[in-house]
């Protein structure tokens, strides 16, 4: 009987033998191939490569990806793009994939992110991303730049991220038929909105479109920019505008109202499906980013006829922005390749291969009109004269975690409608992770 | 001597994955109890003392009040809903019906599906539009003149998670049904025949004979689906996304983790959750491992 003890003994050292053979013999293969030709072409040819890391996985932020890639490819011909995108909507699971790979020392050398406090928030306070100061510097790139947008992306005097698009979160889409059958103006102010509203309610239209929370968030926002005020916007987060002054209790009360006026099935609803609802002239009006553009170009729609647009109320002259950017990661493996790709990024080239395809305009002023659609030529004409303000639910003003803490806020307050319950708790979300003291 | 080296056989043969478990899942265990236990929020680990300081914040949270009430919602719907279609559906195969395996598989189908693919296409049935959109159940019902079943599904205020509830009901049911049937075949004939010649009733025999030997089974039914139900993420983020009034501890825990980088708060909601399975996993462990012995 031992010796089936002893038999079964053998025929597992023989497995795993064989296990490891192979698992071994595969690895020194690649090595081995590699190592011949980097012998010949000098040390440089290690360098030779870019990861970039992206939640560019689909429709025209994929296409206007691989528009840049092949501007970059025609540009440094010797390196290798590895294109590292994560799928998912608005990067949720990307971002968690990066921090691990962050945690374990292994950075992607570029890595796409909202310009501004949600990567200086998270990754700058961290140590993880470069300081590109002197990119800046040697492209000429502050020049080309809105001048009240470089305070917004940098942090302590010093640019980090280098942005590629700018996407508008202030525009109010609506349906012109819809507003002229009900004699509705396009309303400039709050109060303008307000009536308006009212006039559509009693018409039995349903005056706001709305979607899913995050959409709220952006509501929020754009309320927010638009019964404060640009200075006391910017001000609730740089600390200089008290969460708990009369002013913000006024906008929330706003909010409250304006809630009033959206659709009842908005938790089921997608930002498409909201978008849709405005062209189908189920609703009046939609608060959008201008993505929303893009969706209507998709649908084949014509513009000023089967949708309308303009600043949401109280925000004429004033562009609160959102950016994807690039970085450089502290301990990059392929420094002069991702600053390659991050020199693509800024440039005109790059920038007008990129975002005519993704639907977005240019972070450079100097980009030609001519290539984008209607929509993108009047946000480019403000992009270049406004005044910019920075965007919350897309990463600008706020880092991540005070973000989510408002995020929570919020949908406590859209369950429960509680305005005074609501301001304390955003008193208390800048309080912990702000910059209220 | 030939028992001593069987057992060193297997002692070998095991130790790999008593090795992975132990740093995979205890190891990980008490990692997560330190973090939660820290004040790291960010990107980068800080394991500064914070004592029992995520715990206590959680328990004043509205957040989490909210979380926990969702939570017993679902529970309680989602268990005994399955629990009580499961059961009828097995008494109803068991009378030994024509096409009874054709019945039992059409049952036991949903649960072969993901939980994301049920939650898609109870998403569409369960579409809450009014009006000129109304579309899936709500538009069944109106058009069967059945309007006072139209209703808002998952987005009602308080009570929207029962909704979601029902999805779940769809899909493990069957499973319940399997389980009871398996059960009511384990019955011996002459139990109820025994009770037929005593003068019982069908509802008493089922009242004092069937129902008190399925015992064993209604608890292991009990424990799996309550176990399930206190770890649901998928069934709700493809039914709702990620809406407050939908939470649960483990949206709040991946929310919280991931998109604000509170850790230490995530990892205390981890350990929370490990705590409400345990006191439901393990007094169901004993109670088997002395049942086998």
């Amino acid at each position: 009987m031992s010796k089936k003890f002893w038999s079964s003994l053998i025929a597992i050292l023989l497995l795993s033998a064989v296990v490891l053979t192979a698992c071994g013999g595969a690895a020194p293969e690649s090595p081995a191939e590699e190592a011949a030709p980097a012998e010949e072409e000098s040390m440089e040819m290690e360098d030779a490569q870019v990861e970039v890391f992206s939640w560019w996985t689909g429709g025209g932020e994929a296409a206007g990806l691989d528009a840049m890639i092949e501007v970059f490819g025609a540009e440094y011909t010797d390196v290798e793009f590895v294109n590292a995108a994560v799928a998912g909507g608005a990067g949720t699971n990307a971002r968690a994939v990066l921090a691990s790979r962050l945690q374990a020392g292994d950075p992607p050398d570029s890595w796409q992110g909202h310009a501004g406090q949600e990567l200086i928030g998270t990754y700058v306070v961290g140590g993880q991303i470069e300081a590109l100061n002197d990119l800046y510097d040697a492209e000429g790139w502050v020049d080309v730049m809105p001048e009240t947008l470089i305070p917004l992306i940098s942090h302590e005097g010093n640019i980090y991220s280098v942005p590629v698009n700018i996407h508008r979160a202030n525009v109010m889409w609506y349906n012109p038929t819809v507003l002229s059958d009900n004699g509705v103006e396009v309303p400039a102010t709050m109060d303008e909105w307000f009536a308006a509203m009212d006039t559509l309610q009693a018409a039995g239209v349903t005056p706001l479109a709305l979607g899913e929370q995050w959409t709220q968030l952006h509501l929020l926002e754009t309320v927010l920019l638009g019964s404060l005020g640009s200075d006391a916007y910017d001000g609730l987060w740089d600390g200089s505008t008290d969460w708990a002054s009369a002013e913000v209790t006024a906008a929330l009360d706003d909010f409250a109202k304006v809630l009033t006026y959206t659709n009842s099935d908005a938790a089921s609803l997608s930002w498409q499906d909201a978008s849709q609802l405005v062209v189908n002239g189920d609703a009046a009006f939609n608060v959008m980013g201008d993505w929303a553009a893009g969706y209507y170009i998709e649908l084949e729609l014509t513009a000023m006829e089967d949708y309308g647009w303009a600043p949401t109320p109280g925000s004429v002259g004033v562009f609160q922005f959102l950016s994807d950017s690039f970085t450089l990661a502290v301990g990059a493996p392929h420094p002069e390749g991702a600053e390659a790709w991050l020199k693509v990024a800024g440039s005109k080239a790059g920038q007008e291969a990129f975002n005519p395809v993704k639907g977005s305009i240019c972070a450079r002023t100097d980009c030609d009109p001519s290539l984008f659609g209607e929509y993108l030529q009047s946000a480019m004409e403000d992009w270049g004269s406004n005044t910019v303000s920075g965007s919350l639910t897309h990463g600008v003003v706020a880092n991540d975690s005070w973000k989510s803490e408002i995020d929570t806020a919020l949908g406590l307050f859209v369950a429960g409608q509680d305005v005074a319950g609501f301001q304390d708790a955003l008193v208390a979300a800048c309080a912990s992770s702000g910059p209220c003291k | 001597m030939n028992k001593n080296k069987d057992r060193y056989l297997s002692i070998i043969l095991i130790s790999p994955s008593i090795l992975a478990v132990l740093i995979f899942v205890y190891g990980f265990i008490g990692w997560s109890i330190r973090v939660s236990l820290s004040d790291w929020k960010g990107l980068n680990p800080n394991y500064t003392w914070a004592g029992s300081k995520n715990y206590l914040a959680l328990f004043s949270d509205p957040r989490f009040h909210v979380d926990i009430r969702n939570t017993l919602i679902f529970t309680g719907v989602f268990v005994i809903g399955s629990i009580v279609l499961g059961f009828i559906l097995a008494v109803m195969l068991d009378q030994g019906l024509k096409g009874e395996g054709i019945f039992r598989s059409i049952f036991l189908f949903p649960m072969a599906i993901s939980y994301i693919v049920t939650g898609v296409v109870w998403r569409w049935l369960m579409n809450p539009a009014e009006g000129s959109r109304m579309s899936g159940l709500n538009l069944l019902f109106d058009s069967l003149n059945l309007d006072f079943l139209v209703n808002r599904w998952h987005t009602t205020p308080i009570w929207g998670m029962a909704a979601i509830a029902i999805a779940a009901i769809w899909q493990m049911s069957g499973y319940t049904m399997a389980l009871y049937l398996a059960g009511l075949r384990a019955i011996p004939h002459e139990l109820r025949e025994a009770a037929r010649i005593d003068g019982a009733s069908e509802f008493q025999i089922y009242r004092r004979i069937i129902l008190p030997l399925l015992t064993p089974i209604s608890l292991s039914a009990l424990i799996i689906l309550g176990h399930m139900s206190l770890k649901v993420f998928d069934l709700i983020i493809a039914i709702a996304g990620k809406q407050l009034p939908l939470d649960v501890p483990a949206i709040y825990m991946w929310q919280t983790t991931f998109d604000g980088l509170f850790y230490s708060r995530g990892a205390a909601i981890g350990i929370l959750l490990l705590i409400s399975v345990a006191v439901l996993i393990i007094p169901y462990i004993r109670y088997t491992l002395k049942a086998e012995d």
